[in-house]
């Protein structure tokens, strides 16, 4: 890694994202420090990482991995527990938390408590790792490309498992991922690297709108207008209410506009744009063409 | 199997005898094994030239390598346990080395990310993995210690080799017959008892959900 300088605001999601070989995963591991910088700093809250005790420091950072790496020869909730057990915490607030994180990352405690890694399905087991990641209550989440292991539906799913925890609980998350439909999903902030250093970072909407160069134009495959309408929410494209509810498909201000389009293209003129149950505009083909162009440079 | 019938107690002191060698001989290596193979496991450098040490004393006859050692330890049981304790590491060390390296990078990776120390992800995640791999390395070296301590008796540490080298001296088929078969039948019931508790020991993993 050379020259890499990036700074993660408390609260974000950052993504860094990459070809293999790129140096995300080694910039990952620095912060907790699995990696020792060979030069430069890594600040934690203000402190420099060098001066903190590594092991105290891993404990008070989640870290979720690929390959998982929950310990088969220990059930869901010794696995779970670890953390808070190396930590010395007080057994009943131990069984407590291991329910607590079992019920957030949606495994019923009652079915899942006992069994061990390998009754697991992929899935399952990438649930585990996150609420081991997160038994300590950790204010900072570190996730190496967590979810390339399982199948794309339960990757969709562990995406929108992880979109909700984050919103839920506020935890700052450093993601490192290869896939730029994951990166856009999750980031708000997007860190595009190549060979050991930062090529671009800022909003997914602006890196697809402007790319600084001509690598990251092609990773993210900038041209893709669809793309773009991903990010883009209806509530941002509507226009004013255009007769009753009931004459038009709704369709929630909170979609995306490729929802939107996809719904046009079914064969409506317009649809009606909902904010719970009142209709706060409509959007029609012309709205969405009219977003993208705004969102072209 | 008349001498079996005609001194019952000499076999069962001498058996006795036997089995006090090898356990001891076993405790010693194994304490002095794990250390040696958790470095071995540890340092790839001090592995190669340990193994590497190990392996060429392996090949040293048993009877070449008791032969060796009289000179500096003189005759009797500190002799043999010498020579059964350094049969065993070769066994010992390897077992503990493969089944170290055999644990998977990233179960350490994930315990060191955690926050476990070294030692910690040692104990609580490297051992608890490679301990089947090690418990078959002390199965091993067990009826390969319980073989070779038949021939204590060469530097007169006592055992079952006693009844069988007295046997063939004095021209006794029969007692030499009766000391090799107990010897035999000790190795098969230390192998089947040491089996099951490697079975026993390994951590449970929970069964797979029949298909």
């Amino acid at each position: 890694m050379d020259g890499v300088d990036l700074e993660v605001a408390p609260g974000a999601f950052v993504v860094l994202l990459g070809p293999s070989g790129c140096g995300k995963s080694t910039l990952l591991r620095t912060i907790n420090r699995l990696v020792i910088p060979s030069a430069g700093r890594i600040e934690i809250d203000g402190q420099d990482g060098a001066t903190l005790d590594p092991v105290a420091l891993r404990r008070a950072i989640g870290y979720v991995i690929q390959a998982v790496g929950l310990f088969p020869h220990m059930t869901v909730a010794q696995n779970v527990a670890v953390v808070p057990g190396l930590l010395g915490w007080e057994r009943a607030a131990v069984e407590a938390r291991v329910d607590e994180l079992l019920d957030l990352v949606r495994l019923e405690p009652r079915l899942y408590r006992d069994r061990f890694p390998r009754q697991l399905s992929g899935g399952e087991q990438q649930r585990v790792g996150v609420a081991r990641a997160l038994a300590a209550k950790p204010r900072l989440l570190l996730m190496d490309e967590p979810f390339g292991a399982v199948d794309a539906i339960v990757r969709v799913a562990l995406q929108d498992e992880t979109l909700r925890i984050h919103r839920a609980l506020g935890t700052t998350i450093v993601f490192v991922t290869h896939d730029v439909d994951e990166a856009l999903r999750l980031a708000d902030r997007i860190v595009v690297m190549r060979a050991g250093r930062i090529e671009q970072s800022g909003a997914p909407l602006e890196m697809l709108v402007s790319p600084a160069t001509p690598y990251v134009e092609a990773l993210l495959d900038t041209g893709d207008a669809v793309r773009r309408l991903q990010l883009l929410r209806v509530r941002d494209a509507m226009g004013a209410p255009v007769g009753a509810p009931e004459s038009a498909p709704s369709i929630s201000s909170d979609a995306t506009l490729r929802e939107a389009l996809s719904r046009l293209l079914e064969g409506s003129e317009r649809l009606a744009v909902v904010d719970g149950t009142r209709v706060s505009g409509s959007v029609t083909f012309a709205d969405v063409q009219r977003a993208v162009k705004a969102h072209t440079r | 199997m008349s001498y079996l019938l005609r001194r019952p107690d000499e076999l069962a002191w001498r058996t006795l005898e036997h089995v006090e060698l090898v356990a001891l001989a076993l405790a010693i290596a194994i304490a002095i094994a794990l250390p040696l193979g958790i470095a071995c496991a540890r340092y790839p450098r001090i592995g190669g030239l340990v193994l590497g040490a190990l392996n060429v004393v392996y090949t040293i006859p048993s009877l070449a390598l008791l032969a060796l050692l009289v000179p500096l330890l003189g005759i009797g049981t500190p002799t043999a346990l010498v020579a059964l304790v350094v049969y065993a590491q070769m066994i010992l060390v390897r077992n503990v080395v493969v089944g170290l390296r055999g644990v998977a990078p990233s179960l350490v990776d994930a315990a060191r990310g955690l926050g476990m120390s070294r030692r910690q992800t040692l104990w609580r995640v490297e051992f608890p993995q490679a301990l089947p791999v090690m418990l078959a390395g002390v199965r091993l070296a067990t009826i390969t210690l319980i073989a070779l301590a038949t021939l204590a008796a060469w530097v007169n540490a006592g055992g079952l080799g006693r009844i069988v080298l007295y046997g063939l001296q004095h021209d006794d088929p029969d007692r030499a017959l009766a000391g090799a078969i107990v010897a035999a039948l000790l190795a098969i019931g230390a192998d089947r008892l040491l089996a099951w508790l490697e079975r026993r020991s390994a951590a449970p993993q929970g069964d797979l959900p029949s298909p």
